[in-house]
């Protein structure tokens, strides 16, 4: 016969509505660890989509992410004739407000060399930009559909495609035009304001430049030494692909990160402590009937596997409503949340080690209680 | 109907509680011996050691002093002589409380069938036991209920039937009528003098109630912790 579960079913109403909340907080704290490692995969987005091997950037910056950086385009002729390197393309970026369907939308334009590497990785709906001028391909979070058309600058852009999870570390939705447009935006202002410039005499107010050339190495090349070679030149710097994440993960998004880090500890903590009172009331509350089992010669281990059968079972559907929860809502948060596996196993394992030390707690309630006290009135 | 095995031996036992100033003297050098078959009550004013002394002879408390030999075999003398008390109470000892008791997760059959459970019985041969003995108490027909439903007369004869379940030889029962009127209070003695009879068992009851006292084979006074004679 089992105990613990004919309780659970006596009271079965409060025992799913514990479950339940249980569910909810579980819920939270699988979000906040699906945020903590959005947060990363998105900063690391950016620097992972275009496949690069090594980054080339301007001396002294660790750019283009961390720091601002411009090199000239040539830069790009250069690096792809350096041996070992199979391909190299130029790139830029930018953060522009745009307005679309009267609404402002905040865009993280990139600018790349089609045929070149750094651009989008694969297109989910449409097409690649085909023409040199006009085109763009958004991320599907900026809202735009494939035939839209927006204004980016002076000039009217068609959305010819959508990818997926392409946004910078602040995780504004990123577009991708060619290059010679993304120099051209960065450079332009709109008419008014170039009448003005015009008029004090001013030149140019802003020159065009890339952000920096990242390169491909051939299979078997030595990117190390690839790297060596590009510092020698004194108006470059170069960055292999692992240092740029590294830079991206600590500095760029360092402070959330932390933050995020500490506010999950902090919950799981508190959850640890909700779910250790649970438990340990749920215990406390039967005591006259764990006193009455022992008066009528029931052994510990069945007073034990009561409390511990129960606080399991808890945990686990604890647990299970909060990952149910979280797979359902996570495409609704705005920005992305990552769950691994990893992570659920190891709340799991969390839960589970929270449980059976709650149910210590109670087993030693348990045992110390007289079977006296069941026959008191 | 004195003339059974001796299944309660207590013997010099005394047992008191706190120290000094508040030393309470539950019992004082109580000697008693209930033999099978026998149906004994125990009457006392509040507070003259009834419950104490219930509690002595089921294990529950440790006396202070004295030693108490249960169907056989000597449990306590000076100390426990036996490690698994819980063990030596399904076996040979069933409760009744007065306030029933009964676990309210379980249906009244669950609470009688736990103890066949816990003695390791199988399934079915539990339940059908449980299902019997119901019936003998004439609830069978509220054996899917729990306790919560149950009437205070229904859920004392279940408790009773959870007392008899593994056939103890000796039923302990703190004001078991309590709770009933008085035709069931009568109803309920005969019952257990009848199980007694055919069970070879002892019976030893507390009671207040002086409407049942001609259904005892004897009667226990206690005062001030002392056995007095009647
Ligand atoms: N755990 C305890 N700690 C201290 N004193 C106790 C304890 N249990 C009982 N006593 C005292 O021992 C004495 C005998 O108590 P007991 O419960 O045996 O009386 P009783 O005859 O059953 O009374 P009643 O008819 O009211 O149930 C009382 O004075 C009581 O206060
Ligand atoms: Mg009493």
């Amino acid at each position: 016969m089992n105990l613990a579960l004919k309780d659970i079913r006596h009271g079965l109403f409060r025992f799913v509505l514990t479950c339940f909340g249980l569910g909810l907080l579980m819920t939270v704290v699988l979000s906040m660890i699906g945020i903590y490692n959005g947060l990363v995969a998105d900063a690391l987005a950016v620097v992972k989509a275009p496949a690069a091997d090594v980054w080339v950037v301007e001396s002294g910056t660790k750019g283009p992410f961390a720091e601002a950086s411009n090199i000239p385009l040539t830069t790009r002729d250069a690096v792809s004739r350096m041996p070992g390197v199979a391909e190299a393309g130029a790139i830029n970026f930018q953060n522009i407000e745009a307005s679309h369907a009267g609404a402002s939308l905040r865009l993280y334009v990139i600018g790349y060399e089609p045929g070149h590497p750094g651009g989008p990785q694969s297109i989910v709906e449409g097409r690649g930009i085909g023409t040199s001028h006009f085109e763009l391909v958004a991320d599907r979070k900026t809202g735009l559909l494939t035939g839209e058309t927006i204004r980016l600058g002076r000039n009217r852009f068609t959305v010819v495609g959508l990818v997926e999870g392409a946004m910078n570390a602040g995780g504004d939705p990123a577009v991708y035009i060619t290059l010679s447009d993304a120099m051209a935006l960065q450079t332009e202002l709109d008419p008014a304001a170039q009448r003005v410039q015009a008029a004090r005499g001013a030149v140019s107010v802003k020159s065009a430049s890339v952000a920096a050339v990242i390169a491909r190495v051939a299979p078997g090349a030595d990117v190390e030494l690839l790297t060596a070679t590009v510092r020698q030149w004194k108006h470059l710097a170069a960055l292999t692909q692992a240092e740029q994440e590294e830079i991206l993960v600590s500095s760029v998004v360092d402070l959330a990160r932390r933050q995020i880090g500490l506010f999950l500890a902090i919950l799981l903590s508190v959850s640890a402590v909700v779910i250790a009172l649970i438990i340990y009331t749920m215990t406390m509350e039967k005591l006259k009937q764990i006193a009455t089992l022992k008066l009528i010669g029931a052994p510990d281990r069945t007073i034990i596997g009561l409390i511990v059968q129960q606080a399991l079972i808890l945990g686990a559907s604890g647990w299970g409503i909060g990952l149910v929860l979280i797979l359902t809502v996570k495409d609704y948060f705005p920005r992305r949340v990552v769950l691994e596996p990893f992570n659920v196993m190891m709340l799991a394992g969390i839960i589970f080690a929270v449980c059976i030390a709650a149910s210590g707690l109670g087993v030693r309630a348990a045992m110390k209680v007289d079977p006296a006290t069941a026959l008191g009135s | 109907m004195a003339d059974g095995e001796i299944l309660i031996d207590v013997r010099g036992v005394a047992k008191h509680f706190g120290e000094g100033e508040t030393r309470v003297d539950a019992l004082r050098d109580v000697d008693l011996q209930v033999h099978a078959g026998e149906v004994i009550a125990l009457l006392g004013p509040s507070g003259s050691g009834k419950t104490t002394l219930l509690n002595v002879i089921g294990c529950i408390l440790a006396p202070s002093a004295g030693r108490v030999t249960l169907d056989g075999e000597t449990v306590f003398d000076g100390q426990w002589l036996r490690r698994d008390l819980r063990r030596l109470r399904l076996d040979k000892i069933g409760f009744i409380f007065q306030t029933h008791n009964l676990l309210p997760f379980l249906t009244a059959e669950e609470n009688v069938a736990v103890v066949l459970d816990l003695a390791g019985w199988s399934v079915e041969k539990g339940r059908a036991r449980a299902g019997d003995l119901l019936g003998y108490l004439e609830v069978d027909h509220r054996a899917a209920a729990k306790p919560a439903l149950l009437s205070g007369g229904e859920a004392q004869r279940v408790a009773i039937a959870r007392a008899l379940a593994n056939r103890p030889r000796i039923i302990l029962a703190d004001e078991p009528t309590a709770a009933l009127d008085s035709k069931r209070a009568g109803l309920v003695m005969d019952l257990l003098r009848k199980l007694a009879a055919e069970q070879e068992a002892c019976i030893v009851t507390v009671t207040h109630d002086e409407k049942i006292f001609d259904r005892f084979d004897r009667l226990i006074h206690l005062r001030d912790g002392r056995l007095a004679d009647a």
